[in-house]
Formats: structure tokens, sequence, C-alpha cells
């Protein structure tokens, strides 16, 4: 690892990766924010790591499985209620595909 | 009343000296009152309560009441709670009801708790001083110009203004002892597994734990009985026996061996922190425990390894929030990348933008084998630590936090100081294992915590340390002026 330097075209790079809107302001703040922890977690750079497994999950357990069985039945009109646009059942987004 | 312990509470229901309509009713005048203040609510549904507890007393009347049946209690706003708002107190879930209860609602519900409300927090948990809310800072009851701790800090501070007997709280970092220790009550984050996450709006999914927070650690026994076991909705979810927890608080204590890691008295520790902690080493010896230093080497590196793993998990768990199925959405969006950026970019709060963008960062090409791999190898060997100081000792001690409650807008300006703030908690998070943060006294007039940790799934050992201790003290009856007790 070595010192990450974030100006406001990198901030808004990495934002648009998260799908997060943000202005020059703000990415030029969040930039100096950002680097400051990076600067912090810089730390563990200089740990000896050699051969040490990574440790994903606290437990070592293996992935449980069920039987496939139907356990809930659909209730699309009770779910949607907190969709903030819907027609006929379905989520409406903008127009993702232009008409020919 | 409605602020005395569970036992007190449930005998006085039986007995049918008090009811469960009264008490929540003196909840709710009491949320009236000092609720607005403390801001420690977000939401308070005293209709739904009322009816819970006349269905409280109903079982009672039955003679099927259990120890939490008739007994209000409140639920930190990130536990779903079937069509009650659950908002994560993030703009994100303003308005946000869900269709289901949590686990942990659903079985406290079936235990016959009355829920009075929604308790605030930071926003999806993420913070240690409650001041990244979208509706605003709780304060400390001890003291209104200081934070009660995060992220479960509208739980303690109803808790600790004795509000509620108890309410629910979540722990990825410290979340529930640390706002335990700054309000001067009793917290147990129980062993990752324990607990049910289903239904618990998600941060991050490898640390995050559901627990209490309540006046004593008898009452956190009662409370753990109840929500505690395997749940076929979490895959998570340990398939273990669930022991009685308060039956088991009485046993012997005498030759436990407590070890103290000397990482937890590192300079940065109050000196006031410092001689209360030591005073509860000293009670911890007096009932015959075997107490002596020892040593987590790796303990520092657990706060750069959180500010790596966390954020990484949160980023993934908070793409779900896309403006199209719940949550937020920007007016008028250009096209569907643009309903993406802007609803996330009005929807979230700073702390979280910027934890989702640092584990954006640490997950993209390029970064990922120097960051997020690497603070997993970090993240083994603190674990590593914990499972040598366990093959000597019983449990672990030390001061729950550096330093007592600190003002409103100290550590707002730089994120790096108030992560630090968790120095203490993170490392047991990151190993999986059960902790709890009991009173042990005061720095000035700030209440401060001793954090007991133990083996993975002996909440009964860590209860029942804790609850010798608070037999020998009196720091858990503690009340900050001006609350009834």
């Amino acid at each position: 690892m070595e010192t990450v330097a974030l100006d406001s075209t990198a901030v808004r790079r990495l934002a648009h990766l998260a799908r997060i809107a943000v202005d020059e302001d703000t990415a030029r703040s969040l930039g100096t924010e950002l680097e400051h922890i990076l600067a912090m977690v810089d730390q563990l750079s200089e740990v000896d790591v050699a051969g040490i497994t990574p440790m994903a999950h606290p437990l070592a357990l293996t992935q449980r499985l069920r039987e496939d069985a139907v356990t809930e039945s659909p209730d699309r009109e009770r779910y949607q209620r907190n969709a903030p646009v819907t027609h006929d059942g379905v989520y409406l987004v903008p127009k993702v595909i232009e008409s020919a | 009343m409605s602020g005395g312990d569970i036992k007190t509470l449930a005998a006085a229901l039986a007995s049918g000296e008090t009811t469960s309509v009264a008490l929540t009713e003196q909840a709710l005048a009491a949320i009236g009152v000092h609720g607005g203040a403390l801001n420690a609510f977000i939401t308070v549904d005293g209709e739904r309560a009322l009816a819970e507890a006349r269905a409280a007393d109903e079982r009672i009347a039955r003679g099927e009441a259990g120890p939490l049946t008739g007994i209000p209690m409140a639920h930190k706003d990130l536990f779903c709670t079937e069509g009650v708002k659950t908002t994560a107190a993030s703009r994100m879930l303003d308005d946000f009801v869900p269709p289901y209860d949590a686990t942990v609602v659903a079985r406290l519900r079936a235990a016959g708790a009355v829920m009075v409300g929604k308790t605030n927090l930071d926003e999806f948990a993420m913070g240690s001083s409650n001041e990244t809310s979208y509706y605003g800072p709780v304060k400390n009851p001890w003291d209104a110009s200081c934070v009660p701790g995060g992220s479960s800090g509208g739980s303690a501070a109803a808790v600790a203004a004795r509000l509620v007997p108890y309410a629910t709280g979540t722990d990825t970092g410290g979340s529930i002892r640390q706002p335990a220790a700054l309000s001067g009550i009793t917290g147990l984050k129980p062993t990752y597994g324990r607990v049910s996450r289903y239904g618990i709006v998600a941060f991050a999914s490898s640390l995050d734990q559901a627990g209490m927070l309540c006046a004593s650690a008898e009452d956190a026994a009662h409370v753990l009985g109840a929500i505690a076991g395997f749940d076929e909705h979490d895959s998570t979810a340990v398939d273990e026996p669930v022991p009685d927890y308060a039956a088991l608080l009485g046993e012997d204590i005498r030759g436990r061996r407590v070890g103290i890691p000397r990482e937890f008295l590192s300079e940065g520790v109050m000196p006031g922190v410092r001689s209360a902690f030591s005073a509860a080493a000293d009670e911890l010896g007096a009932l015959g425990c075997t107490v002596e230093e020892t040593s987590l080497p790796s303990l520092a590196l657990s706060v750069p390894t959180y500010y790596v793993v966390a954020p990484a998990e949160a980023s993934s768990n908070l793409a779900r929030y896309d403006g199209v199925r719940f949550g937020h959405r920007a007016e008028n969006p250009a096209d569907l990348a643009d309903l993406y950026e802007r609803s996330r970019g009005e929807g979230f709060g700073a702390e979280v933008k910027r934890r989702i963008l640092i584990g954006t960062f640490v997950l993209s090409h390029g970064y990922y084998d120097a960051y997020y791999l690497r603070a997993q190898q970090v993240r083994q060997l603190i674990a590593d630590d914990f499972r040598k100081a366990f093959e000597t000792y019983d449990f672990l001690i030390g001061p729950t936090t550096p330093t007592a409650a600190f003002a409103i807008g100290e550590k707002t300006a730089d994120p790096v100081q108030m992560y630090l703030n968790d120095i203490f908690t993170i490392g047991v998070n990151m190993a999986g294992l059960p902790a709890c943060s009991v009173p042990m006294g005061f720095d000035g007039m700030l209440p401060v915590g001793l954090q007991i940790i133990g083996r993975a799934f002996d909440e009964a050992g860590i209860l029942r340390l804790a609850h010798h201790y608070q037999q020998a003290t009196d720091w858990h009856t503690r009340v900050p002026e001006g609350f009834a007790s």
C-alpha cells in the first residue's frame, strides 16, 4: 500500500462506481476525508501476513442447506406498497431502451 | 415504575399490583415528558402499545405470562417492525413500512413484550455518537451537552433515563457496549450467530449482531433468553441450545480466571476511567476471581482492519437502495443512472457515503489484495490473539471506552478521531465473541463502563460475572438526576 491521493476526479469516479451523485465541492472535501481514513488504514501494510489465511467470517461453518420447498407465497400488492412508483404490478423506471 | 427491573415488574404484574396498561401508560407519559428533549425516539406508537398491553394483561390473567409479558420496551429503529415505520435513521428509509417483523421483534412479541416505539440511532448504525442520524443527535441523560454514544444511542438514552426498562440494539463495532458505557447502563453483544439477524437492516453482515441495553445483567439474561436461538431465516444463526441464562446467574464464580489485556490500558485511557477500572478489577478479585495481566498484541490493528472490512460489506449491502423498489427516489430522473445516483446522493448522509466510498475503493480492481484481503488476514491475527488468551482465561476485561461521553460536535469534524473511540470494542466483533459493558463508576459526573469479554457462546458466564459484580456494587442502580427510577 502506498499513500493514496484522491483528487475530485478520482472521488467522482469512485462515487460513480457506487452510484452516488456528488457535486464538485463535496467531491473535494470527501477526497480529503477519504485520504485521511485510508492513511489510518495504511497501518495494515506494515503487518506481516505471510501464510495467514484470510478470515471472512467469525464462524467456521459450512453453508446450511434446506429442503427446496415453497415456504412463502407472493403478495405483490403488499410488497410493492413501499415502492416509489409502480404500475400494474411492475416497478417503473426511466426508459432504458429507446424506441426505434 | 416502568423503569423498574424486569423481575420486579413481572412480579408486580403477576400479583395484580399493577397492569401492563398502567406500565405502558407510565412509559408513554415518561417519553412524553423527556423523549423529545433527549431525541431518543424516532417513532412512538401509543395506541398500538396500549393494544399490546391490553392483550398482555389478558394473557397474564390467563396465567400464561413469561418474564417479559406486559413489560414495555423499545426497538432500535434498525429492526423491521411489521406495519411500523423502520427508518435506520436515514432519509433513504424515511417512509419505509416493513411488511414483516425481524425475528428478534417477532420473538419478543411472542413473549408478550409491549413495544412503545422505535429508538434513534446513527444512520444505518454507522457512527459512535448518534450524531449521524437524519433525525438529529440524541442527548445523554447524564449531561445533555454530551453524546449518549452510538450507534444504539436512542436505546441507551431511553434506558438510562428509565423511560423503558430495556431496549434492543445492534453491535457491529461496539454499537451496544459503547453507548451502554457512555450512558451508564448494561449492554450485551452476544456471540455472532447467537441471535438471528433476519429483519435487521444490514450494515456489515460478518460483524452485525443483535443484543440489548438494559439496567442490569439480570435483565439482560431475561431478554437474551427470549431472543437467542436458531432461526431458519438467517443462514448464520447457530443451532446451539439456549440455556436458561437467568437461572444460571447465581452459580459460583470463585476461581474464575480473568485476564486484563494491557492494550486495554493504553495511554489514551483517561485517568478517571483508569481508576474506576482498577477498582472494578479489585472487586472481581475480592469476589474470588484470579485477575492478572495478559496481552492481545494485535488489538491496535482492529480499528484499521474494521475500516476496511465493515465499509466493504456495507458498500455491497447498501447497493440495494436504488430508488426503485423501496426507499427514497429522486424527482424527475433523466435516465436510470441519474435515478440511481441522485436517489442515493440525496438519500444517504455524509458518514454513510464516506463508508460506501471507502468500501467501493478497497474492493475495486487493483486495490482488493492490498486492502480487503490483507484486512481479512489481519482479522485472523486479531481473532487468534483472543483464541490464545481464552486458552488461559475464562474472561478478558478492560474499560469499554478510553473516555467518558464526549461533547456533541466534539468529534464530528474528524472521522478518524471518532473511529478511534471504538478501539476497545471492535476486536470483539472481529473475533465474533460475546461481550457486555456494565457501569463501573464515574469520571467526574459521567458514567464509565467495564467490558467483560467471554468465550464464544459463553453469554451465561459473562452475565454471571456481571451479575455477581452488580450484586457487590451499586453503579448500575444510579440514575441521572431528573429521571425517575
